[in-house]
């Protein structure tokens, strides 16, 4: 199994490469070999994942390494299909190299921790976490916009039309991709919320225990949640939308990874390592 | 009997075919591979020239009196035609340049020819235009042509009009029936090329007008200018183009705000916009997304204020401002507002001479696939001879034999050498008699004094020996 990961990061490698080159010299088929690369690593990413379900029978969300793999595995999944949906090409510049250093990272995390009790082999828990990382996936795509939004927004107020200028796609097609992401995701988070409430019900008896991560879960839904409204009803664009998506991801980011080493709590068990 | 004494001999000597011919045309191979035959119309002698003057030669004073209108230009057309030092000629007059293309077996000649004629028709005197001419013969006049239609020689680098031009010059010859065959090959190339190079290097890319520079931008806030609202404020040339190009870019409602709102009225009409008030244009800042303003005006038109009150409405749906008068119209102030954006003259200037940077560059790429392509035409100039005609067309003959002697041998088994040599001997005579006429005819002992180029090209599309 292990010559199966490699091989997917060698994909997700190639796929990275080929966006850089596509970012320099702008053909369509480094663009093109980019994205089919990124699509090769994900059939390989899923192998690896189906082998690790089927080995142990239990969904692979038993330690942080397969947490991650599991995270970047959607990530790519969520960047394709938002790459077939949005044809916006330059964010492969942003999506494949992430996907990458999350399978890098993954890797280097040993892998035997003991599983935890068989709480996790429920249909909510994989829906919880399956539903999750799809949210936080169309979350990292919306952050990466909003930094692609910043950049093009800063190279034409300063006039300066640099290397970047001709690269990156309109504010407007930026702005509306970004926002997608953002409800796509709010979308996902929210059913994941709820997933996870019903699943507490049933296995601790209660909805909500104060949790760290459930506190800061809630806090990232609330936030994403105040960015919808002012964009809908206040009218928050351009800007200020896309440095709230960069913060909103920040703390979603916080929540996923921080919360598990700084702070106790019943969701770090799933994350020992 | 000659004839058959020379028949005969084909058995004997060598294979290789040429010198059994020109013994049999009686011309020693030396004189044939150094052009020198008995025909005079060779065509090694004949030249491709290029006479003109362009932009950077003469000033406008003179360009506009080289100027060719389309009567003017059969006319010299067919003044050339009649002359008996230029074969075949194509001529283009722009506003910015004047060429003649020609070819011609005295070069010399055909260039005074032509000098005479311009000088007559256009009524001025040699004297005052002959030294912003220049000239250029075989290869450089090849790679002129390359350069002038892939717009490498224009003034605004890479603007498409240049190519148009040229086809519409072609197609005046063509009609006038001033081009022939080495003129259309030429041209043929010309317009391959210069598509090659722009879809090939980034030499169209970018605006490089103040107009264009501003759909650009506009398209890079917006992404699609479709519907997008317009106002005009004030009114100018370079304003008017800038909506006209707007307009044609599709853009939605257009409104004409003028100090008199008569000339407001005129403009609306014109753009088939609506026109406003003066006093309106607050109301206006609400609903328009891209707004032009050039007026005379000393004082700011818009200001800081207004545009900040006017956002919350619009719910910060981004707005252009396109500032090209000077003094400026619009403070600049409002650029440091969020989803607004504010370019005033030198703004665009500035874009426009990054975007010339980034053309100069891609022209040296351009002049790199020009270099491959003279080198094609010249292979193909240089095939239109009539030694490497014949060679060609008797290798192609003895190609197939050989394949076909080959075939048969295998199919009839096992043979005698001397049955196998007179099989060759067969067919190498069967070539030398099928090709004997139509040497002897593109060798044209004054059969077609006129243009030979035209048989040998035939020849060579007719048994497809092309380049």
């Amino acid at each position: 199994m292990e010559i199966f990961i490699i091989v997917t990061i060698f994909f997700y490698i190639a796929s990275t490469a080929g966006y850089i080159a596509y970012l320099f010299f702008q053909k369509n088929y480094l663009h093109e070999a980019g994205c089919y690369l990124l699509a090769a690593g994900l059939f390989c990413h899923s192998m690896v994942i189906a082998y690790d379900f089927l080995k142990s029978g239990l969904v692979p969300v038993q330690n942080l390494y397969q947490i991650l793999s599991l995270a970047a595995w959607i990530m790519t999944g969520v960047f394709l299909v938002f790459q077939y949906k949005f044809n916006l090409r330059i964010l492969g510049v942003y999506a494949a190299p992430l996907v990458t250093l999350i399978t890098i990272i993954s890797l280097h995390i040993p892998r035997n921790a003991a599983p935890v009790k068989n709480i996790l082999n429920n249909f909510w828990t994989v829906f919880h976490v399956f539903v999750i990382l799809v949210g936080e996936a169309s979350f990292a795509l919306a952050c990466g916009l909003g930094m692609l939004y910043l950049i093009q927004e800063y190279s034409i107020k300063s006039k300066r039309h640099g290397f970047f200028f001709r690269r990156l796609p309109s504010l407007e097609l930026l702005d509306n991709a970004g926002y997608a992401c953002i409800a796509a995701g709010f979308a996902m988070l929210t059913l994941g919320l709820i997933s996870g409430f019903l699943y507490a019900k049933i296995v601790w008896g209660r909805l909500w225990s104060w949790d760290p991560k459930e506190l800061c879960s809630a806090i990232a839904w609330l936030l994403y949640a105040a960015i919808l409204h002012g964009r809908l009803a206040l009218g928050w664009r351009g800007r200020r939308s896309a440095v709230m998506a960069v913060i909103g991801f920040a703390v979603l980011l916080f929540t996923f990874i921080g919360v598990n080493f700084l702070m106790k709590g019943h969701h770090g068990e799933f994350t020992r390592w | 009997m000659a004839g058959y004494s020379g028949h005969a001999r084909i058995f004997f000597i060598s294979r290789s075919a040429l010198c059994t011919e020109l013994a049999l045309q009686g011309i020693s191979p030396w004189q044939l591979t150094n052009g020198q035959t008995t025909d005079s119309s060779q065509m090694t002698n004949i030249d491709i020239v290029l006479l003109g003057l362009n932009h950077k030669t003469a000033p406008v004073e003179i360009r506009e009196c080289v100027a060719f209108s389309k009567d003017e230009t059969d006319a010299v057309l067919k003044t050339f035609q009649e002359h008996p030092a230029i074969r075949e000629s194509v001529l283009l007059s722009t506003c910015n340049r004047m060429e003649v293309l020609m070819t011609a077996p005295n070069a010399s000649e055909a260039i005074r020819a032509a000098k005479t004629c311009i000088s007559e028709l256009k009524n001025i005197p040699l004297a005052q235009f002959e030294d912003t001419l220049y000239l250029h013969k075989g290869d450089e006049a090849v790679r002129h042509v390359f350069r002038v239609a892939a717009s490498l020689d224009s003034m605004v680098v890479g603007e498409p009009q240049i190519l148009g031009q040229m086809k519409d010059a072609y197609r005046t010859a063509i009609r006038k029936k001033t081009s022939g065959v080495i003129l259309n090959r030429l041209f043929h190339k010309t317009f391959f090329v210069a598509k090659r190079v722009r879809t090939e290097t980034g030499i169209g890319d970018h605006a490089v007008s103040i107009s264009y520079a501003a759909i650009e931008l506009g398209r890079k806030i917006f992404g699609t200018l479709e519907g997008k609202k317009v106002l005009l404020i004030g009114a100018g040339e370079m304003a008017e183009l800038a909506v006209e190009h707007l307009i044609r870019n599709r853009v939605g409602d257009v409104f004409v705000a003028n100090r008199t709102f008569k000339r407001g009225m005129e403009l609306a009409r014109r753009f088939g916009g609506k026109a406003v008030l003066f006093e309106e244009i607050q109301d206006c800042l609400r609903q328009a997304d891209i707004i032009i303003s050039s007026t005379g005006a000393v004082d700011f038109v818009i200001r800081r204020e207004q545009v900040s009150g006017s956002m919350k409405s619009r719910k910060n749906r981004p707005l252009f401002f396109i500032d090209i008068a000077v003094p400026r119209d619009i403070d600049p102030k409002i650029n440091r507002l969020s989803n607004v954006y504010v370019y005033d003259i030198d703004d665009l200037k500035g874009v426009i001479e990054e975007n010339i940077e980034d053309r100069n560059r891609e022209a040296m790429k351009a002049e790199r696939l020009l270099d491959e392509a003279v080198i094609r035409f010249r292979q193909w100039y240089e095939s239109l001879d009539v030694v490497p005609t014949i060679v060609a067309l008797r290798k192609k003959m003895e190609g197939i034999a050989q394949a076909e002697i080959q075939k048969t041998l295998n199919s009839l088994g096992k043979l005698a050498d001397e049955d196998c040599r007179a099989i060759h001997r067969m067919t190498d005579a069967m070539i030398n008699k099928i090709l004997h006429d139509p040497t002897i005819f593109l060798k044209g002992n004054g059969f077609h004094q006129n243009d030979k180029s035209l048989y040998l090209d035939v020849t060579r599309r007719l048994f497809k020996i092309e380049d």
